[in-house]
């Protein structure tokens, strides 16, 4: 945009003669063009060590480290009992770890998914992401990713030190690797369906606090009313309504997958997991869940602040 | 004490336009809850006493008074409008009060009522349990608003610690170590139900000249509290 601005001689000259424009010497860039696969990779990294408070204040940093160590203090705790007291198995299988541990999952979940997204909304710093070589569906899946990413490193890290510690109690090696990779396959599903659910509610409340308390709302709060239901169900012994009242929560959805599929024995009241059948349509709900959370964030951002 | 304008402007932060009706999701929950059960299970007084006290007390109220207690004051100073609000001659006590005044009627409208509401379908006011929760609720809602709202002033992150108390330390620690659940205000205002329904449906871990005089000395103390936070209140950027 090197041209010289009109003067304001009027007296002189006609102006066409005075106007030209100038070489200053500006350089177009001849580097690499990164590209589109390294702005998502990039994306995806900063937002998963945001997710941990990295690469942010030192203040940030303390909840999901609080939460991580948390989540995993128990599991050293069984594990020294289990080596203590000589005891043939774990004190908690590898798949009921996490629905135990629900309440600290969920709030990490609540703080941590509108961190991500809510922000960049909130300061409309969005568009600015778009004129980037990235598309819509590519910040969706590097967030995606990131959280989910976060949350199964929250999940499956207390996993990984009972199995380790399992081993050296030097308990039956075929059957911790078993139960262990049930426990995996298990928090993957989770990770995935909580950062979807999570996220999905963080983009549509932007504004600070009603995000976290909407995530713990359908988290938590779906949970205790599913279980209260399925307790009076249980005393009216209506146990055929259990599993089918299971569904409307994602931690009953989960439990239902894993007691059906994954070996677990189900937290239901009276340990009622879903039978074979029920199991499938679990599973179907949970899938739908989690695509049906891709297209509603994919179409979210299809107009964000643009 | 009380400016009509703050509250005017505060009734809008809370409940303009589609909040309120993320507040009322709660309490709708709630209903639906006590007609299912109804319909399930039939008219009973335990059943009605462990949903009001399990779902209504012990969850819900703490939920709403989270979000109106840290949402009276916590987007305002976020945001940095604030600013606006306190350069105006109005006392900064004044301005808390006032939010307190509305973030207390915002909590009870949202969770007596609809407690009340669900204790009547669950089972007709039996033995008191409705009425009895309902007053739990109400005397809940303003210790709860004095308490999220001097989080809000005091803390960024009101919303997520106003959370962790309301579930990791009264339902958590509160089922596990019986001395949590003496400092908890849903302990409290249990202590007050204690004395308005018939039975021992509703039981409480603290005496009653205990839990009033906890739940005035938090309730005075936060709102006293708050108000010398806003008197010295700095203004920071998004982390």
């Amino acid at each position: 945009m090197a041209v010289e601005q009109p003067t304001r001689t009027q007296d002189a000259t006609p102006p066409g003669d005075q106007t030209r424009i100038h070489d200053i010497g500006y350089r177009s860039y001849d580097g690499p063009r990164l590209g589109r696969a390294y702005a998502r990779r990039s994306l995806y990294s900063q937002s998963l060590r945001g997710a941990y408070g990295l690469g942010r204040s030192a203040k940030s940093k303390v909840l999901p480290m609080l939460l991580f160590v948390v989540m995993c203090l128990p599991a050293g705790i069984m594990v020294a009992v289990t080596v203590a007291t000589k005891a043939g198995e774990l004190p908690l299988g590898y798949t009921r770890y996490a629905i135990v541990m629900q309440a600290v999952i969920s709030l990490y979940v609540a703080s941590q998914a509108p961190q991500s997204v809510s922000r960049d909304l909130r300061f409309k710093t969005v568009p600015l992401y778009f004129s980037r070589p990235i598309e819509t569906s590519d910040y969706v899946r590097a967030k995606f990713a990131a959280l989910a990413s976060a949350l199964f490193l929250l999940t499956a890290a207390p996993l990984l030190v009972l199995y380790v510690g399992a081993l050296l109690a030097e308990l039956d090696f075929a059957d911790q690797t078993k139960g262990f990779a049930q426990g995996v396959v298990s928090v993957a599903l989770l990770s995935l369906l909580f950062a979807g659910l999570g996220l999905v509610i963080a983009a549509v409340t932007p504004r600070r606090g009603f995000g976290i308390a909407a995530v713990i709302a359908v988290l938590t709060i779906s949970y205790g009313a599913v279980s209260t239901l399925q307790a009076i169900a249980y005393v009216q012994d209506s146990t055929s309504a259990i599993a089918w009242i299971g569904l409307f929560s994602p931690v009953t959805l989960i439990d239902g997958v894993q007691s059906a599929f994954l070996g677990a024995s189900s937290a239901f009241p009276g340990g009622v997991g879903p039978s074979t059948a029920e199991g499938v349509v679990y599973l179907l709900v949970t899938l739908g869940l989690i695509a049906g959370a891709y297209g509603l964030l994919n179409r979210r951002y299809q107009k964000a602040g643009l | 004490m009380y400016d009509p304008t703050v509250a005017r402007l505060t009734y809008r932060a809370l409940l303009g336009r589609r909040r309120a009706l993320i507040l009322g999701a709660l309490p709708l929950l709630l209903l639906v809850i006590a007609v299912a059960v109804r319909v399930l299970a039939g008219a009973d007084d335990q059943t009605t006493a462990d949903v009001l006290g399990g779902f209504a007390l012990a969850t819900m109220v703490p939920i709403i008074g989270v979000i109106a207690g840290t949402g009276a004051i916590g987007p305002e100073i976020d945001d940095g409008s604030v600013v606006y609000l306190l350069s105006k001659p109005i006392k900064r006590p004044t301005i808390i009060f006032t939010k307190l005044i509305v973030a207390i009627a915002v909590t009870m409208v949202f969770s007596a009522v609809p407690t009340l509401l669900a204790g009547l379908i669950l089972n007709g006011n039996g033995q008191q349990v409705a009425v009895a929760y309902t007053i739990a609720a109400l005397v809940a809602s303003i210790a709860y608003a004095a308490l999220f709202l001097l989080l809000g002033t005091v803390s960024r992150h009101a919303v997520v610690f106003g959370l962790v108390y309301a579930l990791v330390w009264e339902a958590l620690f509160g089922s596990l170590v019986p001395g949590a659940r003496t400092l908890s205000v849903q302990q409290w205002s249990l202590a007050v139900a204690e004395k308005v329904a018939d039975g021992n449906l509703v039981t409480s871990d603290v005496g009653l000249p205990t839990a009033t005089v906890l739940l005035v000395a938090v309730t005075v103390l936060a709102t006293w509290y708050a108000g010398q936070k806003l008197r010295s209140l700095t203004l920071a950027g998004e982390e």
